[in-house]
């Protein structure tokens, strides 16, 4: 039998077999390289784009409500065309992608520390603590994202940073309950039964023994939650709830293209939204791609 | 000879799957009599289950069957089409399976389930259907079938369960059941009960039976015949005195001496050195040349299988008892 | 049976007062509708009037309690805005909100359940790829943005459909209703498409992941080699297995479809409950807001029960077997 085992396959390390694994799927791969390619023009958007949209030095309005690939006053070629106010489309789609994955992001981080905190508490603890916190996230699961963000930003008022808080209070409940799922089966093994004997800290047993076990469904629920959280953000800002007019997101420049939409100057909203499903499908390729290489059960 | 019932010539089933071709059953032979009862013994990935259903087509995908012929009283089930096959499932062949907990639908009531087996195969009224189900509880030792037939699997205990399933089978009085294992999941005392009922069933409807397990003790007190399989081929085939008397393959012998016995007491029990090889990673010539200690140069040929009659074969270039009798045991 | 359903009205109960305390809570200590709902022009003395004609100069408590006082009795103010009871006008608007979200969940279920099926069956054919992909793009789509798009195509462009409102409705109970008319009818597609494709690419998953499931269980096999025909496997055998989780999501996605049909009904000018919210929380109209969201949480409550009972007549092993772990 130990002979048999001792052929086990060459060393690899974990992240280079998941690595492996996600480069199997082609989709997968494409997404990844489109979302890197989004992320990177959000980061470096003040070098990429002609303009910087929300410097009204550089508007011309005589160049207001042009098509895509006209040429503007200023000698270049507008081609993503430009709004009722002579901004260069691409430039401030390029910078609403950068509002839009920020709130996303960040409004995904402060949740995954909540939550994980929350969760890893609550499975650690066990019983009343465990009940009482359980029954809080069933009850705010209960209620679907989007109506209790709205009543949040009715409450907070506009702005970026509301936003963020609005969209961390709605997530933060999926991870509390998916850690604390994982927590629970984990709890259970002789591994923290062990570090339990040796009396280390609970603090210490949680953050390096129970959380570093709990990670993989985490990391998936994460980055598709990232996706929710940016078309959840755009879907408020359409609603006149979300960021400000002069922080726009991609879901506000949507919003703002709506009027001219129906008289058929179509290109205000059509590329923003395309930027917006373009951004979300690549996330969500690589989350769905994650969740099939980090779950070992549906591998076959 | 007259034509048996049912004969099985070089069947090979392949999984292809991502990483590689899986030779489940790799090239089975096998004969069966009206009547007769077939013991198919082999350990877990040895390719019994798979040969079983692959006699029905029942392999699911990656699974298919790719080569052999499955001659069901002279009629070759394996190029078959679908709508014929169905004809067959459930009334000639039937099969039960070895998770009773697994094979019948959690959501459909006992009776719902066997009056659609009944009326699959013969256009009659539900009540006559239902009367049909009840009967064949009845026969299977159940008690109250009426009130049974309105329960739902949940309800039942396992060995109830199985005989649900043994008595479907039965309803249509097929030529063959081919049971998977159908012990292995109960307790020891239900198990003897259901072997003995079962055999019983089928000797006096005249159902030949396949009778599916790894356990060589269960067939010698159930089988006419045994057919021994390892690493998806037939290694040894005979009656069950002389599978059990004289067998020849070194399989065989070492599946005998790992089975306690009264008959051998104070010999101690040994077991088969190494594991069950990969299917994905079978050595080449006789798969169990590994593990054998009667391995010679001649092994890396796959042998043919050889012996007096064609229901008295075995695949090995040294049998045991080729040379002095009764040097191992 | 019935301990099951008072302990569960009773932990309604709960759910609905917290859920009111909350709301009322927050609303006080952010929102001030004083400032919205009297011209900036008015003198003292009318402001004066004004507060304490709607109540708004007593303490919170006192405040609350009185709410919670006329809530009992079906009172729960007075819209700021309109000036007429909020409730009633919340539930006026109730009918067109819910027969846009029935429509949506119809759509869904009817083509969710066979493409599920479908792509769960052939998980490798081409029909299956091309169902999964739609399914993915599905969830992608930001729902105001495709029904901006269906408004596009089908309303501008094509001009095959109208791009807003309800319609012609005839009374039915003395309710107005789209569905009734055949101008309705035409109101209704967009709308009730573009509310459906989220749930629709739902159901899909549910349907194909149950399907993959169950499709490897023993009973598909052994109902296979009872000789059965693959439309009595697929349709009882497999399909009332997989109804199980999918009627449970999809009774408890009802509340969520209701609550999205804020953004539909904003894009469609669908005069529902939704628009009527989004209107009022742009205008700090709180007891508007405060009856959207107690008429919300209790349609909440009374869904899910009904889930939990149609749950337990499909599986015999929850209705018979008693409790639940």
């Amino acid at each position: 039998m130990s002979t048999v085992m001792a052929k086990a396959p060459a060393v690899e390390t974990p992240f280079l077999r998941l690595a492996r694994d996600f480069a199997r799927s082609r989709t997968a791969l494409a997404g990844l390289a489109v979302l890197v390619l989004i992320v990177l023009a959000a980061l470096l958007a003040r070098w990429v784009v002609p303009q910087d949209p929300y410097d009204l030095a550089q508007l011309d309005i005589l160049d207001s409500m042009l098509a895509p690939g006209s040429l503007g006053g200023g000698g270049w070629t507008y081609w993503l065309g430009t709004d009722d106010q002579g901004r260069d489309m691409l430039s401030a789609i390029v910078f609403g992608l950068r509002t839009s994955l920020l709130v996303g992001v960040v409004a995904t981080l402060i949740a995954l520390a909540v939550g994980v905190a929350v969760g890893l508490l609550a499975a650690y603890a066990g019983d009343r603590v465990d009940g009482l916190v359980m029954r809080l996230v069933d009850i705010q699961l209960s209620f679907p994202a989007i109506l209790i963000a709205l009543i949040l930003l009715a409450l907070l008022g506009k702005g970026v940073d509301k936003v963020i808080v609005a969209l961390a209070a709605v997530q933060w409940a999926y991870y509390a309950r998916t850690i604390r799922g994982s927590a629970l089966v984990e709890r259970r093994k002789e591994y923290i039964e062990a570090a339990q004997c040796l009396a280390l800290p609970h603090g210490r047993i949680m953050m390096r023994h129970l959380l570093p076990n709990c990670l993989p469904p985490l990391i998936v629920v994460a980055t598709v939650q990232v996706a929710h959280a940016i078309a959840l953000e755009a879907t408020l800002s359409f609603l006149g709830v979300g960021v400000p007019v002069t922080q726009p997101s991609l879901g506000m420049l949507i919003a703002s293209g709506y009027q001219y939409m129906l008289s058929g100057d179509y290109w205000v909203s059509l590329f923003p939204g395309l930027a917006l499903l373009v951004t979300i499908v690549a996330i969500n390729l690589v989350g769905d791609r994650l969740r099939d290489v980090l779950n070992p059960r549906l591998n076959h | 000879m007259t034509e048996p019932l049912l004969r099985v010539d070089g069947l090979k089933t392949h999984f292809l799957t991502r990483a590689g071709t899986v030779k489940a059953v790799d090239g089975v032979d096998l004969r069966l009599d009206r009547g007769e009862i077939l013991g198919l013994v082999g350990e877990s990935g040895s390719g019994k289950s798979v040969t079983g259903q692959s006699i029905l087509g029942l392999v699911d995908p990656p699974g298919r069957v790719v080569g052999g012929r499955v001659l069901f009283r002279g009629e070759d089930l394996v190029g078959a089409g679908e709508k014929r096959l169905r004809a067959i499932r459930g009334r000639r062949i039937a099969m039960i399976f070895q998770d009773p907990m697994m094979t019948l639908n959690p959501v459909l009531s006992i009776g719902t389930q066997m009056v659609e087996a009944v009326q699959a195969h013969e256009t009659v009224s539900r009540a006559e259907a239902w009367e049909r189900s009840r009967r064949a509880l009845a026969r299977v030792g159940i008690a109250s079938p009426d009130e049974r037939l309105a329960s739902y699997p949940h309800q039942f205990s396992g060995g109830m369960r199985q005989r649900v399933a043994i008595a479907i089978a039965l309803l249509h009085s097929p030529d063959l059941i081919i049971a998977d294992e159908p012990t292995t999941a109960l307790d020891v005392t239900i198990q003897a009960q259901i072997l003995f009922e079962v055999q019983k069933l089928c000797r006096e409807t005249g159902t030949a039976l396949i009778w599916v397990t790894h356990d060589l003790a269960v067939v010698s007190a159930l089988a006419d015949r045994v057919a021994v399989m390892y690493a998806g081929r037939v290694v040894e085939t005979g009656t069950v005195a002389e599978i059990i008397g004289n067998p020849r393959h070194p399989y065989t012998r070492g599946l005998l001496e790992s089975v306690p016995s009264r008959n051998r007491r104070g010999v101690p029990l040994r077991s088969i050195p190494g594991m069950t090889p990969s299917v994905l990673d079978l050595p080449e010539g006789c798969a169990f040349r590994p593990r054998c200690d009667r391995s010679t140069g001649a092994c890396t040929a796959m042998p043919e299988l050889m012996g007096d009659r064609e229901d008295r074969a075995w695949r090995c270039w040294n049998p045991v008892g080729a040379e002095a009798r009764g040097d191992a045991a | 049976m019935l301990v099951f359903i008072l302990r569960r009205l009773a932990q309604s109960a709960v759910v609905v007062m917290a859920m009111s305390v909350l709301v009322f809570a927050g609303i006080f200590a952010i929102g001030n509708p004083i400032d919205v709902l009297i011209s900036p022009e008015a003198d003292e003395f009318e402001r004066a009037a004004a507060i304490a004609r709607l109540g708004l100069d007593k303490p919170m408590h006192e405040q609350f309690i009185r709410f919670v006082d006329s809530a009992l009795g079906g009172d729960l103010g007075t819209s700021f805005v309109h000036g007429v009871p909020a409730l009633g006008l919340v539930l006026q608007r109730f009918p067109a909100t819910l027969e846009l979200a029935l429509c949506a969940m119809l759509v869904a279920v009817v083509l969710g359940i066979p493409l599920g099926l479908w792509a769960g069956l052939k998980p490798d054919s081409l029909a299956g790829r091309v169902i999964m992909t739609g399914s993915i793009l599905g969830f992608s789509l930001p729902t105001f943005w495709v029904g901006m798009m269906l408004i596009m195509a089908f309303a501008v462009t094509l001009g095959w459909l109208p791009a807003g409102g309800r319609g012609e409705t005839a009374s039915l109970f003395g309710v107005p209703w789209s569905f009734l008319t055949a101008d309705g009818l035409t109101h209704l597609i967009l709308p009730a498409v573009n509310l459906a494709l989220f749930k629709l690419s739902l159901v899909i998953r549910l349907a194909r992941a149950g399907t993959r499931e169950v499709a490897l269980q023993d009973y598909v096999k052994f109902a296979r080699a009872k000789g059965l025909a693959p439309s009595r496997v697929v349709g009882v055998h497999i399909l009332k297995n997989i109804m199980i989780p999918v009627v449970t999501v999809l009774g408890l996605e009802l509340g969520s479809v209701i609550a999205f049909s804020v953004v539909t009904e904003s894009v469609f000018a669908w005069p529902g409950m939704g628009k009527l919210l989004i209107d009022s929380i742009l205008q700090l109209d709180r007891p508007v807001v405060i009856a959207y969201l107690l008429v919300t949480v209790l349609l909440f409550v009374v869904i899910n029960l009904i889930v939990d009972l149609v749950y337990s007549l499909l599986d015999p092993r929850i209705r018979l077997g008693g409790g639940r772990a």
